[in-house]
């Protein structure tokens, strides 16, 4: 399972690389990002905000809130999997959303611990090269509209949002804040919109609007219907 | 600070979220407002991004082709289309849209 994880996480990859350059960051930037940042929808915000003319500033703002849910991750594993001390820098490095979900999916410790390095480091390697190649295509594409590539980056961030709508109140977030962020767009500099709907995002989670895991589920959903995700773990979480 | 400032911190704070995670007690989950506030701040992030990706250019509101690519993506992201699909979905409607005149 953990092969096919990678595999699919590989792919996407190749969406982000050529979104990146045609965003407008070098290869070598796109590159750092994958390798030392290395969190699918942290990375997709970061050239998101700059695609749409944003500052750096907001930029690595709306990378640093998505990531958020990497530092509850990152308590998960280490909970799960007791990594000596030496361990927990790359284990930290690691703690993406596909590789919490294959271990939390997971009920043997070993296993969990097989799981974990597995999808973390196939996953790592094939994002990394499939960047690699989807920036060096985009590279070659030239002009990103031609392409209709816009297109693929609005869809790409839906399909990131979509897993995350199980019921009624994520829904209603997810609304209010993309209210929000049109209303703000005229008001405000590119990119800070974005902060905005966060905030709005905070407030209405600390309000206590849905269920506790709502919104902590993988950026790509590589199982079957009714495999359990990270948010399995201890929490009475509906899988769709 | 340059592209390059930004995209450096961005990576070290990446790594500072995911290992401060490790250090904290786990007592620290079962903190359920903690999580609730990760998980809506991951939504409306998301949705927000969704939002100017779609409409925004520059400082104004517009509707061009990249609305079709957000109906024809969710199109298939109802019909459960794997990710990479969506967005190979979202790019030819896009395309398309704008082969038939749409801005």
């Amino acid at each position: 399972m953990a092969f096919s994880v990678a595999i699919a996480t590989g792919l996407y990859g190749l969406s982000f690389g050529a979104l990146s350059v045609a965003a407008g960051l070098d290869l070598l930037q796109t590159m750092a990002l994958s390798l030392l940042l290395f969190s699918g929808g942290s990375q997709f915000a970061f050239i998101g905000v700059i695609a749409g003319g944003g500052s750096g500033v907001s930029a690595m703002s709306a990378a640093a809130l998505l990531g958020i849910r990497n530092g509850v991750y990152g308590m998960q594993v280490n909970v799960l999997l007791r990594p000596s001390r030496w361990r927990k820098l790359p284990a930290a490095h690691l703690t993406i959303d596909e590789s919490v979900a294959t271990a939390t999916g997971q009920t043997d410790p070993d296993e969990q611990r097989r799981g974990f390095w597995a999808a973390g480091i196939g996953v790592f390697v094939l994002w990394n090269l499939f960047t690699l190649v989807g920036a060096l295509a985009g590279n070659a594409m030239g002009d990103p509209a031609r392409w209709g590539l816009d297109g693929a980056a609005v869809a790409a961030f839906l399909g990131l949002l979509w897993p995350r709508i199980r019921s009624r109140e994520p829904a209603a977030i997810a609304v209010v804040c993309a209210v929000v962020t049109l209303i703000a767009v005229p008001l405000v500099p590119p990119g800070v919109p974005i902060l905005l709907a966060a905030v709005v995002a905070a407030v209405l989670g600390l309000s206590g609007l849905g269920p506790a895991t709502e919104g902590l589920e993988p950026d790509v959903e590589p199982y079957p219907s009714g495999h359990a995700g990270p948010g399995s773990a201890g929490s009475g979480q509906g899988t769709a | 600070m340059s592209l390059w400032g930004w995209v450096l911190l961005a990576c070290a704070v990446s790594i500072a979220t995911k290992f401060l995670g490790f250090l904290v007690p786990a007592r620290m989950l079962d903190n359920p407002r903690m999580l609730r506030v990760a998980g809506s701040l991951t939504i409306g992030l998301l949705a927000a991004l969704t939002a100017t990706n779609t409409f925004a250019s520059g400082q104004g509101l517009v509707v061009d082709a990249r609305v079709v690519a957000l109906a024809a993506a969710a199109v298939a992201l109802w019909l459960r289309a794997p990710f990479l699909v969506v967005v190979a979905v979202g790019a030819f409607a896009a395309g398309v849209a704008r082969l038939l005149g749409a801005a």
